[in-house]
């Protein structure tokens, strides 16, 4: 199963439009939590809104999660382990007040189990990659073991 | 002192900032560590059943950041921590100015959510915590803050 989802308070349509064309291709079920959008999906499970309880039980039994470039997702993608295929917002599209997810998405390409579409055009190739990734487990990268290294030290008062 | 006795208080507000404490947890989870958020119900989700409830509040809410700083000060003077850390957001702040009053050292993590400038609490903590880090290497600064990697 693929969840697509675009965060509860903006849209996403461009997202939601495309992943709906490519859902009868994928050869399993897609969920897409759509937010504020006005697209209605033909192929896929709609909802509008999903609890966070509810959307983490999704999360952890799907394939990959299609997703805006935002944090919070990026973030429950890394502790389930879940590969994540994420397409920045565009402020000139309307679909978010500044370009910060495009920022987001340079900084976490190449990170282990994240993928990055730059627009509608790359998403089939990318979910292809995602999904290619099923053993792939959550390895910490090496930014990550630096932090919690850097957190013991500060809190066992050693030098940093 | 040993590892297992040092106690942390750690805080984060409901959303990305608390995903990406929890993150932390593994090493956090080495010491003596309690944990206060504006969700509890979603710090229960993950297992933590006795998180301290902070009230949500930021620098638009004057009179309800008041009272989240009264709350912040309740919960540190609780828990009395040796060390108190927050991925964010104003609440964690306070916490950490509370923590000042008792002599915690005190870390603020900017979230990683602020990849081009620290958020303002992060500026605030610059100066009123004991180290403010970034997770963006391009964003730290000669002193501080610093950057020692990510959560991701």
């Amino acid at each position: 199963m693929i969840i697509v989802t675009v965060g509860m308070q903006l849209g996403f349509d461009r997202l939601i439009a495309a992943m709906d064309a490519l859902a009868p291709g994928l050869a399993m079920p897609v969920i897409a939590q759509t937010g504020k959008g006005l697209y209605r999906p033909q192929n896929m499970e709609v909802r509008e809104k999903i609890a966070p309880a509810e959307f983490e039980a999704l999360v952890e039994r799907c394939s990959l999660i299609v997703s805006h470039a935002g944090i919070g997702t990026v973030l429950t993608a890394a502790r389930f382990g879940k590969p994540i295929l994420v397409m920045p917002r565009r402020a000139d599209r309307g679909e978010h007040r500044n370009d910060h997810q495009l920022a987001t998405v340079d900084k976490f390409a190449g990170r282990p189990g994240i993928l990055v579409a730059a627009d509608e055009s790359e998403l089939a190739p990318r979910i292809a990659e995602g999904l290619a990734l099923k053993d792939w487990s959550a390895a910490r990268s090496s930014t990550a073991r630096q932090l919690h290294e850097a957190l013991a030290a500060f809190i066992e008062s050693r030098p940093l | 002192m040993g590892k297992n006795s040092i106690r942390v208080l750690a805080v984060a507000s409901g959303g990305g900032h608390w995903e990406q404490l929890m993150l932390l947890r593994p090493t956090l989870s080495r010491y003596d560590i309690r944990f206060a958020t504006t969700e509890p119900a979603m710090a229960a989700q993950h297992g933590i059943a006795d998180a301290d409830r902070l009230p949500d509040c930021n620098q638009n809410r004057p009179v309800r950041s008041a009272i989240c700083g009264l709350v912040a000060l309740r919960v540190v003077l609780k828990h009395r921590p040796d060390v108190i850390v927050s991925t964010g957001a104003a609440p964690g702040f306070f916490c950490i100015l509370a923590g000042r009053l008792i002599g915690a050292r005190t870390l603020w993590i900017d979230s990683v959510a602020n990849g081009e400038e620290l958020s303002m609490c992060g500026k605030l903590s610059k100066r009123f915590a004991h180290e403010c880090w970034t997770q963006w290497e391009h964003l730290a600064g000669e002193d501080n803050p610093r950057y020692f990697g990510a959560v991701l």
